[in-house]
């Protein structure tokens, strides 16, 4: 089980990468999704994944039960997943007015913060390459 | 009492959205809750100072069970200070922020980024630390984008994806510490990191946490967002994020690696040594490329990260000592630089070198506003960046990194030369364009107290040296020696 959760947290972080690597924002963002349920996944990996023994103590004793579920990972993937969802909420909504404000998705073409775009040359050259994609 | 710094701006911040209609009650609001966070850090400073390190637990759970909040003399000197900064924003943003911004939640925001900046220095524990990263940056993404101008929201995509790739990093860093260890208290972590029996992993988990928060404090290589995103919002903002997000980073840098990782010195302090050498060169490098100012200044924060990492990269006693200073200096001199830049722009409506110009014949007072914290940060005496470099040197001298030292000066050097280039343009030249704005527009008070306070709080602090270096010794004493830590949070039975 371990192995496959595994296999399955490494998965999602290359789908990740790969996604975020892209120049579309919208695949970013869905980059950034994918990246968050990674590491949900790898925390839930965490600690040993012990079945049908919570960590509960039993009337009458003093300490839990020999073998038990470790239930701090749950409770950080849950703080995380909690956290995740605002930033993406945020995320969604920058994406959507910087399609408003810029009308374009692509990041190549977001270079007015660095390069100032006075320098028309180097925008048109940009923009001539991205029509013809 | 050590849980103050969080629940003030807490309450403030929620305070402030009850009076979410009336904009003067939040102006009014914001001075007020900074002054009593003000108060409070102070109070807590003197107290840590005379009784050793305090620790709470949060909900009562006996360590490391529950959270701890712990305060040792270098969080509560980060908290004085970033209580100071706040005020000057508070002040500055009286007329600094448009009333639009003021209307769609400044104020709020501004008390949230605060707490989490405080819950930051505070915490005791690994995972709540990458919580309150998370309130700050929430709180950060809002402010940045404030406003939706056309650079702004481009300079906020590049900040939000960047700083969320940052937290990732983090979070798969603390999993990890997790898995390996079994804890995430500071102080526990401290103790059971030395004895894993396969190093190699923890050196692992080390260099993650490097990673994650070079992004986050901007150093080479990975601090390309912050010049892009940094000088797209109002100078309100910039100077805000200037003075306390890049230093969190740097915090906790310093903390985690005087505290967690310190079993495999000879490879991680030498990477941070490498790192720093090549943030503050590339840092200036790049400063002195530009003509706009903010962006200029942006460039100059990178390269100030790297002089602030390098004294955590010799890690003795004085060179951590010297990199506290050093930060609470360039905190004050670069947020006040912001400011100036911030009152130019007012002046003569623009933030291009090219079309400033001839402000020292006619404004020569803030001329001179400007002229102090510039030759502070290139590091002239008698002001408080040429003894912080000084520290940094001497310590330098002691384990011997000639090579390092060479940098530094080279870079002191370069800093002073983009500072006379600002001074150039924007006070001695003439001005070749003409533009409607005129020289003698007033300048609010609301925009020259702050400045003025910050200058003449950070001359002062130069002139006193010698005891401000005696209260950084002794933060570096403690963080040298992590067994004190340790025994504040376990209550004398570690």
């Amino acid at each position: 089980m371990v192995l496959l959760l595994s296999i399955a947290a490494g998965a999602l972080f290359s789908a990740g990468l790969y996604l975020i690597l892209r120049r579309s924002l919208v695949k970013i963002l869905i980059g950034i999704i994918v990246l968050s349920y990674a590491v949900n996944l790898l925390l839930f990996n965490s600690a040993k994944l012990i079945p049908a023994h919570p960590p509960l103590i039993s009337i009458g004793q003093l300490s839990p039960p020999e073998i038990y579920a470790d239930p701090v990972p749950q409770a950080l993937i849950l703080t995380a997943i909690v956290i995740s969802f605002g930033i993406t909420a945020f995320a969604v909504v920058l994406v959507r007015s910087t399609y408003k404000a810029l009308g374009k998705d692509d990041i190549n073409l977001m270079h007015c913060t660095d390069i100032p775009c006075e320098s028309s040359e180097v925008s048109t050259e940009l923009e001539k390459e991205g029509s013809q994609k | 009492m050590i849980a103050l710094p969080i629940l003030l701006p807490l309450f403030f911040g929620i305070l402030s959205i009850l009076f979410w209609k009336s904009l003067k009650t939040q102006k009014l609001l914001s001075i007020l809750g900074t002054i009593s966070i003000l108060t409070s850090t102070i109070y807590i400073l003197l107290f840590v100072k005379e009784n050793g390190i305090q620790a709470i637990q949060i909900g009562n759970w006996i360590p490391p069970f529950g959270i701890s909040l712990v305060v040792d003399l270098f969080s509560a000197i980060m908290l004085v200070i970033a209580a100071i900064v706040a005020f000057s924003i508070a002040c500055y943003s009286q007329k600094g922020i448009d009333a639009n911004r003021g209307k769609f939640g400044f104020y709020p925001l501004f008390f949230l980024l605060l707490m989490g900046v405080n819950g930051a220095f505070i915490t005791g524990d690994l995972f709540n630390l990458y919580v309150w990263f998370e309130v700050m940056l929430m709180a950060s993404f809002v402010l940045i984008a404030l406003g939706s101008e056309r650079p702004q929201i481009e300079g906020a995509v590049k900040y939000v994806v960047l700083n969320m790739l940052s937290s990732t990093l983090f979070l798969i860093a603390t999993g990890l510490t997790y898995n390996l260890v079994g804890t995430l208290n500071m102080a526990d972590l401290s103790i059971n990191l030395s004895k894993v029996p396969m190093q190699s992993q923890v050196t692992l988990i080390a260099v993650l946490f490097l990673i994650a928060f070079s992004i986050k404090s901007a150093a080479f290589p990975l601090f390309f967002w912050l010049p892009a995103s940094y000088h797209t919002p109002p100078v309100t903002v910039t100077a805000l994020f200037s003075g306390l997000l890049t230093k969190v980073g740097v915090y906790t840098l310093i903390r985690v690696f005087t505290l967690l990782f310190i079993t495999d010195i000879q490879y991680t302090h030498l990477i941070i040594l490498v790192i720093s050498a090549f943030t503050m060169s590339v840092g200036v490098l790049g400063a002195a490329a530009q003509t706009d100012f903010r962006r200029l200044l942006s460039f100059h924060i990178i390269s100030q990260i790297g002089y602030l990492l390098w004294g955590l990269g010799m890690y003795t006693q004085q060179s951590l000592a010297a990199s506290i200073y050093f930060m609470v200096h360039v905190i004050l001199a670069k947020t006040a630089l912001f400011y100036v830049a911030g009152i130019v722009n007012h002046i003569q409506g623009s933030f291009d070198l090219k079309k400033l110009g001839n402000l020292y014949s006619s404004r020569i007072g803030i001329s001179i506003i400007f002229l102090i914290p510039a030759l502070s940060l290139a590091g002239l005496p008698p002001l408080s960046g040429f003894f912080a470099k000084l520290a940094l040197i001497i310590a330098a001298f002691k384990t011997n990194q000639y090579a390092m030292i060479i940098v530094g000066l080279l870079v002191s050097f370069m800093t002073l030369y983009s500072m006379t280039k600002v001074w150039n343009e924007v006070f001695w030249k003439e001005k070749k364009y003409e533009n409607d704005t005129k020289d003698d527009t007033p300048v609010s008070h609301w925009m020259l107290a702050p400045t003025i306070l910050l200058v003449s709080i950070m001359v002062v602090y130069g002139f006193f040296t010698e005891p401000m270096m005696e209260i950084a010794l002794q933060a570096s004493a403690q963080l040298m020696n992590p067994g004190e830590y340790i025994q504040a949070v376990f209550g004398g039975t570690p």
